[in-house]
């Protein structure tokens, strides 16, 4: 049997390997086997370069400089503005209010931008619309309330009302 | 039962070889990042919630109102397909290697009967939308995920800001979560000097140019896929219309020095079709790089009219057969590399001559 790899010298190495069940069978000669080695070998190294590592890498040069310890956290799940800047993702959506001051800089070197122009889904948006108007009513019913105009208090904890049923 | 039928068969919608440009544009994708409220994203995520986003999204995907736009959809977990059933998935652009990789459980595919709208759950985002129409149909694809993206949306909880837009887990996808690409033939610009230069001008436009086998000048095959990289700041209509514009520069950059090539070495341009054709038509042993560099000179020729007799669309399929989970898959059982060239060299025979 001749090497698969050069066709021209005996094989005299005989490879099998099993990976995900799916197994491949290699017959080299011993030169082309040492090529395969080092091959195998540098296989091993982790590439150094990821997108989220160079996200990251993008966060150090950042104005807001990454502090482990007074490094916000979002409470919905658990990952931590350092964290963050080391994996270059975000843990879920919550996390993008979470450390929004700090945002920006970020957003704006990768797309250039920080203003979504496109598409407003029609449900979440216009959620979104409603729960905006729900935070200006209560701050105008606190108003009222300091100003003890009652009956304008009662009107609006009527309309905060009725738009939180809405949104149900 | 279509994802079933996916598995055995490896023609798959954008394989047509019809429509805008199908000589030079292979394929056109369109692919939306969506994510779920209230959930932590997948690499976070614990099994208990994996589960139920899974839950969420089968309901949302199974629906009456999806069907009746995107067409009959089968739903499965990755978990109940063969590793080298999620290879041909990967082979035939139906999933990413990431999914296919991904040993943990709770991973989903949602396929439609044509195969044009897949949806994989928990991959990087909790839903991956993507539509792959033959040739160049940016415009269509991008309607039809928009209109599976609403109906979905109106089940479903989307994570959304009015400044960020469609939040994702990576910042490079967030606002429309919208990546578009075109996979291209362009072995007469490949071949000219410029390559380097040409493929560097179209990354500060802001498009990411890669060989769909090895990198820049060492592409094989001629292939190449180019895509948006800006996801947040322009309109969804901007970012088709931009790659649909591009695309149609680069056809005529191609078309350009197709024409040259004939004019300054018609000789040379047969020996080469020719040569390839009779290698591809004779050959019994050959590896998957080799089948792909003639193969890309056959469809040269065919677009040319220097040959006749093959399709287009033969060669679509060609591209994905000649893959080794397919070659697998055809041979019906596991077979050795040295095997696979062997069975890749028959499979060519046939279906050229």
């Amino acid at each position: 049997m001749f090497c698969q790899e050069c066709q021209k010298r005996p094989a005299t190495v005989h490879l099998t390997q099993i990976a995900n069940n799916v197994k491949t069978e290699l017959h080299l000669c011993s030169e082309c086997a040492r090529n395969h080695q080092e091959l195998a070998l540098s296989m091993n190294f982790e590439p150094s370069f990821s997108i989220h590592k160079f996200l990251a890498g993008l966060l150090d040069g950042s104005p807001f400089p990454v502090e482990t310890a007074a490094s916000p956290q979002c409470p919905r799940c658990g990952l931590n503005f350092a964290r963050f800047g080391e994996i270059g993702r975000f843990g879920c959506s919550e996390c993008y209010r979470t450390f929004n001051d700090r945002l920006d800089p970020l957003i704006r070197r990768v797309q250039g931008n920080t203003q979504h122009t496109g598409k407003i889904p029609r449900r979440a948006g216009g959620k979104l619309t409603v729960e905006r108007e729900i935070d200006q009513l209560k701050a105008q019913l606190q108003q009222a309330v300091k100003d003890e105009a009652y009956e304008r208090a009662a009107e609006l904890r009527d309309k905060i009302r009725a738009l939180e049923n809405k949104l149900q | 039962m279509s994802i079933k039928n996916a598995l055995s068969n490896p023609y798959t919608k954008w394989m047509e070889g019809e429509g805008p440009h199908a000589s030079i544009v292979i394929s056109s994708r369109v692919r939306l990042a969506r994510n779920l409220n209230g959930y932590s994203f997948p690499h976070l995520q614990d099994e208990a919630s994996a589960r139920e986003v899974m839950k969420l999204a089968g309901k949302a995907l199974l629906s009456k109102e999806v069907e009746q736009d995107a067409g009959k959809i089968d739903f499965v977990s990755l978990e109940d397909l063969s590793p080298l059933d999620k290879m041909i998935l990967v082979e035939k652009h139906l999933i990413s290697p990431q999914l296919a990789e991904d040993a943990g459980a709770e991973r989903g595919l949602a396929l439609s009967e044509d195969e044009a709208v897949s949806v994989m759950v928990n991959e990087e985002d909790h839903l991956r939308l993507q539509v792959l129409f033959p040739a160049l149909q940016l415009k269509e694809a991008w309607k039809l995920a928009s209109r599976v993206d609403d109906l979905l949306e109106s089940k479903l909880d989307y994570a959304f800001d009015e400044k960020y837009g469609y939040l994702t887990c990576c910042p490079t996808n967030v606002g429309t979560g919208l990546r578009a690409s075109v996979m291209m033939h362009l072995p007469a610009i490949a071949m000219t000097s410029q390559v380097n230069k040409f493929f560097m001008s179209l990354s500060k436009l802001g498009f990411v140019v890669r060989g769909l086998y090895g990198e820049g000048s060492q592409a094989k095959g001629g292939l190449f896929q180019i895509s948006n990289q800006i996801t947040l700041g322009l309109s969804e209509e901007e970012i088709i219309g931009n790659l649909t514009s591009v695309s149609c520069q680069i056809i005529e950059q191609e078309q350009l020095a197709r024409d040259e090539m004939r004019k300054d070495g018609l000789a040379q341009l047969e020996d080469l079709v020719f040569r390839s054709y009779g290698i591809l038509t004779n050959a019994y042993i050959i590896s998957s790089e080799e089948a792909a560099e003639h193969l890309s000179n056959v469809r040269l020729g065919l677009h040319m009219g220097l040959l006749r007799d093959v399709e287009f669309k033969k060669l679509n399929e060609l591209l994905v057969e000649i893959r080794p989970a397919f070659l697998q898959k055809l041979a019906g059982k596991e077979i050795d590399a040295f095997n696979r060239d062997f069975k890749r060299a028959e499979l060519i025979r046939k279906t050229l001559s």
